[in-house]
């Protein structure tokens, strides 16, 4: 989790966390990238309608728009891919903006994980967790939500850590 | 274990900023529209307005940051704003006009925030 030391924003990672981290980042570039296709859900998220009724002109707002929004966000998930350390733990410390960036990306990787995860208004997170550990243990919806809501503790603790904006 | 599943948000309102909370007034749901230099024909200067609607994901703090980052809120206006939205479900968070408003709600895509664009 972040701290604030003087102007930086430290955290100490774990090899597992490390290796999550890069992982959610990839996939998010992935996903940006060769993976980018409108009907996904998880696009969608990420790249609201912005007249909902009104196709033509979303269309054409898209167009416009699209390009900057994507490489923006492929940039702040490569802010994460940076600062990690290669291989193994390590500590990862961040600048305003970089961890600005990395607040950004944190949270386009909760929307997508959210997304697939079906998260809604109601879910109490504990509770889909155990009912997916009584299911099956082992199963990728454990994982899966067991690295959203870790994910949740991280961007919040970064949150935390920053300066207070005046 | 912290509220890290609901978040709401709403933004500033602009031309000239209102301040409502220090004039004891409630929360405007739209601008004041001053119709400054807007080049619309008569026909077509009703005001357009930036939504936000409420969202499962993202985190109530962040959305309070946001608010901060993006429209120079202080923490406790921006925090009672992502609030009221929050409560609501949707709110309106700026009017004016319609390319300042698409702007606006680009702005806060790249933050991942869900923003639309409708008129007034």
């Amino acid at each position: 989790m972040f701290r604030r030391n003087g102007h930086q924003c430290v955290a100490t990672f774990a090899v597992d966390e490390v290796r999550v981290l890069r992982k959610v980042a990839n996939e998010v570039v992935d996903l940006l990238t060769d993976g980018f296709d409108h009907a996904d859900p998880v696009v969608g998220r990420l790249f609201p309608d912005i007249y909902p009724d009104r196709p033509e002109d979303s269309a054409e707002f898209r167009r416009y728009t699209e390009g900057e929004l994507k490489t923006g966000k492929i940039d702040q998930a490569g802010a994460i891919l940076a600062a990690l350390p290669d291989d193994g733990p390590g500590e990862v410390r961040l600048d305003h903006e970089a961890a600005e960036a990395w607040l950004r990306a944190i949270n386009d990787v909760r929307l997508a994980m959210g997304t697939r995860l079906d998260i809604r208004g109601d879910t109490d997170l504990g509770d889909e967790l155990d009912d997916a550990v009584l299911h099956d243990p082992a199963s990728s919806r454990v994982f899966q939500l067991s690295v959203y809501a870790y994910l949740g503790y991280l961007q919040e603790s970064l949150l935390n850590a920053l300066p207070e904006i005046d | 274990m912290p509220c890290l599943l609901t978040s709401a948000y709403i933004l500033r309102f602009r031309l000239p900023r209102i301040r409502w909370h220090d004039k004891g007034m409630a929360l405007p749901q739209v601008a004041p529209v001053e119709t400054p230099e807007i080049e619309e024909s008569p026909l077509d200067d009703s005001p357009w307005v930036t939504i936000v609607w409420d969202d499962p994901v993202n985190l109530m703090s962040y959305v309070t940051w946001v608010f901060q980052k993006l429209f120079g809120y202080s923490h406790d206006e921006a925090e009672k704003l992502m609030l009221d939205v929050h409560n609501k479900g949707r709110a309106v968070v700026s009017a004016g006009a319609r390319e300042k408003m698409e702007m606006d709600a680009s702005q806060l895509h790249g933050y991942g925030l869900w923003a639309t664009v409708d008129r007034s």
